[in-house]
């Protein structure tokens, strides 16, 4: 038998067994898509098409009979005052929160990738509110402002800003309860954004710090010149992060104040959980909740596009 | 323009010595290259005279001021990077105005002195570019006029043309000779590449272990190694070594030729050499063996040059001859050189 070079000998058909099924990308893309879009379907799409049917409807926690009513829900939902008093609550409580958690993740940041003994114990403590359930957290926060008995109350008493054996009521006043808030939002949202500005704060390469250094650049002109404007498209990352977790967030409010005293720490959410849940109207419940829905719009959309643009850089 | 030096500079990380007590004095405007291979101290040695680095011991001076404790803007260096570390959001107008702002010169005065620094490395048509938009060679020329614009005392830098692709790295090896000759300023060149360091460096200091194991020229460097490490790091392929009795005997593999091409010289000494491989690089005929009689298990190469057309084939046993004055001897335990090497006849 004569065999022509390079021909094999024998040909054998390829094995068509199904352990080379996940091999082939018609199957393989599909199949690991799959669980997330069931995800997205079940937990994201199912109730925001729940929500605008019920914005349009005339539907009660009584009653599960769907009528269309159009727009009646949204304006029985803005005459009612203390929608616009949770509207301004929750730009304010979003707004001051993600101001301060911006100024202090930073320069918790800078801290935590300096090197220092006991640097890792300090990043765990750090990262402890975040890692903690909201639920857990506000009632040691409820407790921490307690009108009686808040450990803040001792050092004021101490310090001598309040008489000997005299309350601050920390949630019992408009002021102090949205400024408690907003502290508590804050101390939670702070450790995410610390640890996003920490990868972007370790991605910048040494070499660059080095050279701002060796041109002769002092302290702050190497912050404000150089690492600031190179941590800037991370630090928008981590705020559009707490703004999304912020603005739809009624966890804290509900356990800590639950919306008051009065309507003073009312924002969208809780309001909209009172009304449709707590008060049946599961219509105008829905129609407040959806007044967030252009907002996040907004912000989704910069997400992806700042996405799309670091991939591209 | 200023002399650098270093007094018995030491920098530890850890328990291991980086740099292990160094003596080091630049001439005025010289050009003085760190040749050694990678961990063997060089950049350390740079980023402690740029100041980026403390030292454990010793002393830094700088222009005849000690320096050792001034951090390094008050250095009057400028240094350029390996990744020459380009500030990424700012043009390459801002980059190179950034260490004159630094300085603290007025505003109006820095679009001057950048359009100076740019013309002199031919980057003006680039000034209102990003870092991303530039290709290698550019991104090297925004970052000499960057660290040149300030006329620094000093120039430091780090293995520059280690980014560029081969072909664009000796025309930027050209680029830069002129350019530091033209400029004059002292210069401090970093670099692992013998190729770089033997044509760019009026000096070479050869580092190993965090220590200099010779400083001289180009050419004493090349013929005359201090010792057995200068002798097999600097040269390509690396000088022969043969064990005899207490020494090491060195020669370099260009100035082992057949004897019939050297022609018979008084002080020459003849080895049978037996080829075990024949590499033709075309420029070159790499020849690899041993020399049986003297040294069996030293391996030993000789670079024939084109134009020597004398036949070698693998299993040949042919007689190679290398003139006395090439010859050096080496202590067998210290590796350092024996003044009166070269006395060597056949055996």
């Amino acid at each position: 038998m004569t065999v022509t070079e390079g021909s094999a000998r024998e040909v054998t058909a390829a094995p068509r067994r199904a352990r080379y099924l996940l091999d082939r990308e018609r199957l393989l893309g599909p199949a690991l898509v799959t669980p997330a879009v069931v995800y997205l379907v079940l937990v994201v799409a199912y109730p925001l098409v729940l929500a605008f049917l019920y914005a349009f409807s005339d539907v009660t926690t009584g009653s599960q009979s769907l009528h269309f009513v159009g727009f009646q829900t949204f304006i029985a939902a803005v005459k009612d005052p203390v929608f616009l008093t949770s509207l301004s609550n929750t730009v304010i409580f979003t707004a001051a929160s993600q101001f301060l958690v911006v100024v202090l993740s930073t320069v918790l940041a800078f801290v935590l990738t300096a090197n220092f003994r006991g640097r890792w114990f300090v990043r765990f403590l750090v990262l402890m509110p975040w890692t903690t359930p909201v639920a857990l957290s506000s009632v040691i926060w409820l407790w921490m402002l307690d009108s009686i008995f808040s450990p803040f109350d001792w050092f004021a008493q101490v310090l001598g800003i309040v008489p000997p054996g005299g309350h601050i009521v920390f949630l019992g006043q408009s002021g102090l309860a949205m400024g408690s808030v907003i502290a508590l939002q804050t101390w939670r949202i702070m450790p995410l954004a610390t640890v996003i500005l920490m990868a972007g704060l370790s991605a910048i390469p040494s070499e660059v710090s080095d050279a701002a250094e060796v041109d002769g650049a002092g302290f702050w002109r190497r912050l404000f010149g150089i690492t600031l404007p190179l941590l800037s498209p991370v630090m928008t990352v981590a705020l559009l992060f707490g703004i999304v977790f912020t603005f739809t967030d009624m966890a804290v409010v509900y356990v800590l104040t639950g919306g008051g005293p009065g309507n003073a720490t009312q924002v969208l959410s809780s309001w909209a959980f009172y009304k449709g849940i707590n008060g049946g109207d599961l219509g105008v419940g829905a129609a407040d909740a959806l007044f967030m829905f252009p907002v996040l719009l907004g912000l989704a959309a910069i997400m992806l596009r700042l996405a799309s643009r670091a991939e591209v850089g | 323009m200023a002399v650098v030096e270093t007094k018995a500079l030491r920098k530890e990380f850890g328990a291991t010595a980086a740099v292990d007590g160094i003596d080091l004095v630049t001439g005025e405007g010289e050009y003085l290259v760190l040749l050694g291979p990678s961990g063997c101290g060089k950049t350390t040695l740079l980023r402690l005279i740029a100041g980026l680095e403390h030292p454990s011991d010793g002393d830094i001076i700088i222009g005849g001021q000690v320096v050792t404790h001034l951090p390094p803007r008050a250095r009057q260096i400028a240094m350029v990077f390996q990744s020459y570390a380009l500030y990424p959001h700012k043009t390459v107008f801002a980059n190179i105005a950034f260490p004159l702002a630094a300085a603290g010169v007025p505003r109006e005065q820095r679009p001057e002195k950048v359009r100076w620094a740019a013309g002199l490395l031919g980057i003006d048509r680039l000034l209102d570019r990003k870092p991303r938009q530039l290709s290698g060679g550019e991104r090297q020329r925004v970052a000499l006029a960057r660290a040149l614009v300030r006329e620094p005392q000093v120039f430091l830098l780090d293995e520059p043309l280690s980014n560029l692709d081969a072909k664009l790295r000796s025309s930027a090896r050209d680029e830069l000779k002129e350019f530091q000759q033209r400029v004059g300023i002292t210069t401090i060149y970093v670099t692992h590449d013998q190729v770089e360091a033997m044509g760019l460096g009026d000096r070479i200091a050869v580092l190993n272990e965090g220590r200099i194991q010779q400083i001289g020229t180009p050419d004493e460097v090349y013929h005359q190694p201090a010792n057995t490490f200068v002798a097999t790091f600097v040269g390509s392929p690396p000088m022969n070594l043969l064990t005899r009795d207490d020494r090491l005997l060195g020669f370099r593999p260009e100035e082992f030729l057949p004897a019939s091409v050297m022609g018979e010289r008084s002080g020459q000494a003849i080895f049978d050499f037996s080829v075990t491989r024949v590499e033709n690089l075309g420029s070159d005929r790499y020849v690899y063996g041993h020399l049986p009689e003297v040294d069996p298990e030293a391996k030993v190469i000789a670079k024939l040059p084109s134009t020597v057309t004398t036949p070698v084939t693998v299993g040949d046993q042919l007689p190679f001859a290398v003139n006395g004055g090439d010859l050096r001897s080496y202590d067998r335990q210290t590796g350092v050189r024996i003044a009166s090497g070269g006395a060597a006849v056949k055996p």
